[in-house]
C-alpha cells in the first residue's frame, strides 16, 4: 500500500470512534440530500407534466403581439390621427392549411388545427357558457391527450351525428346532460346548432372539465358564421423543452402569435426555478454542515500528531506528501460516508415511496412522486468529498507547514 | 579552484561562521559563529553543559533548521538557496537523524518504522524494503521485535530502532541527538557500540551530541560548546590521526 494511504488509514482506524462520528454526519448528509432531491424532483416531474400534458406545447393563435399598423397611418406617416374608424380584420389565421402544411415540414412534433367559440350551451331549461373547440379527431390525438382523457364515447364519435359534441364530465353535470343528448349550443352572435352530446371527458384540471366542450371543426366553423376559419394551431412538439424556440421561429415565420407551454406558464417556471435554488441551497448547506464533524476530527488528529507530523517532516517527507496524508483522511471519511449515505438516501426513497395516503375524500389512493437518479447521488457524493475535503485542507495545510524543529526542541 | 574543489568533497560537513538567533521580544542567541568541518569517516562528540547551543547546532548541521548567518554546506554544495522540498530530500538521502527520545510512529511496527524513509524515498520495490529493514534490525538484535509496537519494546530497543531507522536509505551521515541520554549504562554502551561499529566497519559519519564525557572520549573528535559558540575543537589523543 503507498505510504500516504498506509499512514492516512492508520491514523483514522486508530480513532475509530471519532471517525464513526464523522462519517455518520457525512452519511446522514448526503442519505437525506438524495432523498429530499428524489421528493422535489419527483413532484416537479409529476407537475410538469401536468402542466405540459394540459396545454398543447405551441398555441398560435389569430392574434399579433403588436396591433397592426392602421392603413392611415402607413399611408400618411401620421404622428396622430384621431376620429378614424379602425379597419377590421378578418378574424382567423389566414391560409391555415399553407401554414399546416409549412409547418409539418420542420417542426419536430405534430400540429393541429381547431376554431374556437365561445358559446352558451343550453339543455332542459339551464344555460351555461362554454368555450368550445372545433377540432379534427384524425389529428387531435397527435396533440393533445384528449383522446386518453375520454370517459365516455371517443373522439371518432364526433363523426356519428350531424352536429355531435363532447363535453367536460363537470359540465355535463352541471347542466345534466347525458350521452345522447341533445343540446343547443347558440353563440352571442346569433348563431345556433342542436348538438348530439357523444361524449364526456375528464381531464383532471378543473377549469378544462368544467368549462370545454369539444365538436368538429365545421360545427364550429357555423358557430362561428365564418366558413373556412381556422383561429389556432396546435403543436406538440417531440421534445416539450424545445418548446420555446419552434414557437419563436413559427412566430417570426408567419407573423402569428405562438406561445408556447413555458410562455404560458412563465410564472409556475420562475416559482420551480427558485424551489430548485431553494433545495440546492439546502441540500448544500446539509452537507457543509456534516463535513464540520470532518474538520473535527481531522484537526484533532493533526492536533494529536504534531509529533508525529514533525518525525515525518525531519525524516524528510515533503510539505505535499504531509499535506496529502490529511486530505486523504478527509477523503476517507467523505468516502466512506457517501457510500452508506447512499445506501441511507435509497432507503428512505423508498420507505418514503411506499406511503400511501389520500389527499381527499374523491381521489384514489396515491404515493408521493419521487424521482430516482442516479444524478442525485453522484451530485450528493461529489458534494459531500469536496466538502470534506475543504474541511481538511486547512488543518492539512497547518500539518504540512509545521515547523519540525519546534516540535523536536519542545520534547527534548 | 580545484583544491578548493577537493576541500568540498572531502568534507561532508561545513559550517561556515554560521549563526542562528531565535527572533522574538527578546531575541536569543542558540548559537553563533560555527565553523566546522565534518569530514568521512569521522565520529565527532558535541558536547557542553546543558543549553549551550547543541541541538541547535545539530539541526542546522542536519538542515532542519537555517542560520540566519552564515551557511552550511552538505557535500560541497551550498544549502540556503535551496526550498524546504529540496532540504526534505537531502534529509530523507544522505543524512539519518537518531534524537533523544526515539520519536517512533507509535501506530505503526517496528518493522514498519524502519521501512517508514525507504518508502518515503521511493527507489526500492516493497518486498526489497521489507527484506533490508529486516536485515536491518537484524544487524540491531532487534529481529524478533519486528512486528511489535514501540511501547511494546524497552528504552534501549527503542534507540537501537531509532538507528535501524536512520540507516534505512543508507545515507553516509548519521547525527545523534544524546542517543543514549535516556538509557541505562548497559543499553548506552550498546547504542555507542553499534554508532563505533558503523564508522569503524561501515564507513560511516557520525556526529553526536553527548554530555557523557566518558563515550566523548571514545570518540574521535570532541567540539566544545560554550553558550552557543565552540571552544574547543579537538582530536582526541588517544586515537590515531586518521587521513582525510
Ligand atoms: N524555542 C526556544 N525559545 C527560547 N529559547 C530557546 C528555545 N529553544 C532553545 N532555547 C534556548 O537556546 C539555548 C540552546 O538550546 P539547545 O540547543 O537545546 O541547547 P542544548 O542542546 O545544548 O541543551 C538554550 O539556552 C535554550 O534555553
Ligand atoms: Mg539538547
Amino acid at each position: 500500500m503507498n505510504l500516504v494511504l498506509d499512514i492516512a488509514v492508520t491514523h483514522v482506524r486508530h480513532r475509530a470512534r471519532q471517525s464513526l462520528v464523522a462519517v455518520a454526519g457525512v452519511a446522514i448528509g448526503v442519505g437525506f440530500s438524495i432523498m429530499m432531491a428524489a421528493l422535489m424532483e419527483g413532484s416537479q416531474n409529476d407537475f410538469m407534466k401536468v402542466l405540459i400534458d394540459a396545454l398543447p406545447h405551441i398555441t398560435v393563435s389569430d392574434q399579433r403581439r403588436q396591433a397592426p399598423p392602421q392603413p392611415a397611418e402607413a399611408a400618411f406617416a401620421a404622428a396622430e390621427i384621431h376620429g378614424l374608424t379602425p379597419q377590421v380584420l378578418r378574424r382567423g389565421i389566414k391560409n391555415p392549411l399553407a401554414i399546416m402544411a409549412g409547418l409539418e415540414g420542420w417542426v419536430p412534433g405534430a400540429v393541429a388545427p381547431s376554431v374556437k367559440v365561445q358559446a352558451l350551451l343550453r339543455y332542459a331549461g339551464r344555460d351555461i357558457a362554454a368555450s368550445i373547440s372545433g377540432i379534427d379527431p384524425r389529428r387531435e390525438p397527435k396533440v393533445s391527450q384528449l383522446a386518453t382523457q375520454m370517459r365516455q364515447g371517443d373522439l371518432k364519435a364526433l363523426y356519428t351525428a350531424k352536429d355531435a359534441i363532447i363535453l367536460g364530465d363537470r359540465l355535463a353535470e352541471k347542466i345534466g346532460a347525458r350521452l345522447g343528448a341533445n343540446i343547443t349550443v347558440q353563440t352571442t352572435e346569433g348563431a345556433r346548432v342542436t348538438a348530439h352530446v357523444v361524449g364526456l371527458f375528464h381531464s383532471g384540471v378543473r377549469a378544462a372539465d368544467e368549462g370545454n366542450a369539444y365538436v368538429l371543426i365545421k360545427t364550429a366553423q357555423i358557430l362561428a358564421q365564418q366558413t373556412g376559419l381556422v383561429n389556432e394551431l396546435r403543436v406538440r412538439a417531440a421534445d416539450p423543452l424545445s418548446a420555446r424556440r419552434i414557437a419563436d421561429r413559427i412566430e417570426s415565420e408567419t407573423g402569428y402569435k405562438s406561445v408556447s407551454w413555458q410562455e404560458a406558464n412563465e410564472d409556475l417556471l420562475s416559482a420551480l426555478v427558485i424551489r430548485n435554488i431553494l433545495m440546492y441551497t439546502i441540500v448544500g448547506a446539509i452537507l457543509l454542515v456534516a463535513s464540520f464533524g470532518t474538520y473535527n476530527i481531522i484537526s484533532t488528529i493533526t492536533h494529536e500528531k504534531t509529533r508525529d507530523i514533525a518525525i515525518l517532516k525531519s525524516l524528510g517527507l515533503r510539505q505535499a506528501t504531509v499535506r496529502r496524508i490529511f486530505l486523504l483522511e478527509s477523503l476517507i471519511i467523505g468516502l466512506l460516508g457517501a457510500v452508506i449515505g447512499w445506501g441511507i438516501g435509497f432507503g428512505l426513497t423508498v420507505l418514503l415511496g411506499s406511503v400511501e395516503f389520500k389527499v381527499s375524500a374523491v381521489t384514489e389512493i396515491t404515493r408521493l412522486p419521487l424521482a430516482y437518479s442516479l444524478w442525485h447521488y453522484v451530485l450528493a457524493a461529489v458534494v459531500a468529498l469536496l466538502s470534506s475535503l475543504l474541511a481538511g485542507l486547512f488543518p492539512a495545510r497547518k500539518a504540512a507547514r509545521l515547523h519540525p524543529v519546534d516540535i523536536i526542541r519542545g520534547a527534548t | 579552484m580545484s583544491s578548493a574543489a577537493d576541500a568540498a568533497s572531502s568534507s561532508l560537513i561545513v559550517a561556515r561562521d554560521a549563526t542562528r538567533i531565535l527572533e522574538g521580544v527578546v531575541p536569543v542567541t542558540l548559537v553563533r559563529g560555527i565553523n566546522m568541518t565534518v569530514r568521512p569517516r569521522e565520529f565527532v562528540a558535541i558536547t557542553g553543559p546543558s543549553g549551550s547551543g547543541k541541538s541547535s547546532l545539530l539541526y542546522l548541521l542536519g538542515l532542519l533548521d537555517l542560520p540566519t548567518s552564515g551557511e552550511v554546506l552538505i557535500g560541497g554544495k551550498a544549502t540556503a538557496h535551496m526550498d524546504e522540498d529540496e532540504r526534505a530530500m537531502i534529509r530523507l538521502a544522505t543524512l539519518g537523524f537518531v534524537f533523544q527520545f526515539h520519536f517512533l510512529l507509535p501506530e505503526f511496527s517496528i518493522l514498519d518504522n524502519v521501512m517508514l524513509p525507504m518508502r518515503a524515498l521511493g527507489q526500492l520495490s516493497l518486498d526489497e524494503i521489507r527484506a533490508r529493514a529486516h536485515q536491518l534490525l537484524d544487524a540491531l538484535g532487534l529481529s524478533d521485535r519486528a512486528h511489535k509496537l514501540p511501547e511494546q519494546l524497552s528504552g534501549g530497543q527503542r534507540q537501537r530502532v531509532a538507528v535501524a531507522r536512520a540507516l534505512a536509505n543508507d545515507p553516509p551521515v548519521i547525527l545523534a541527538d544524546e542517543p543514549t541520554g535516556s538509557l541505562d549504562s548497559k543499553s548506552s554502551e550498546q547504542v555507542f557500540q553499534i554508532l563505533r561499529d558503523l564508522v569503524d566497519q561501515r564507513g560511516k559519519t557520525v556526529v553526536a551530541v553527548t554530555h557523557d564525557l566518558g563515550l566523548a572520549r571514545r570518540m574521535d573528535r570532541r567540539i566544545q560548546l560554550v553558550d552557543g559558540a565552540i571552544a574547543t575543537d579537538a582530536a582526541n589523543s588517544h586515537l590515531p590521526e586518521r587521513s582525510p
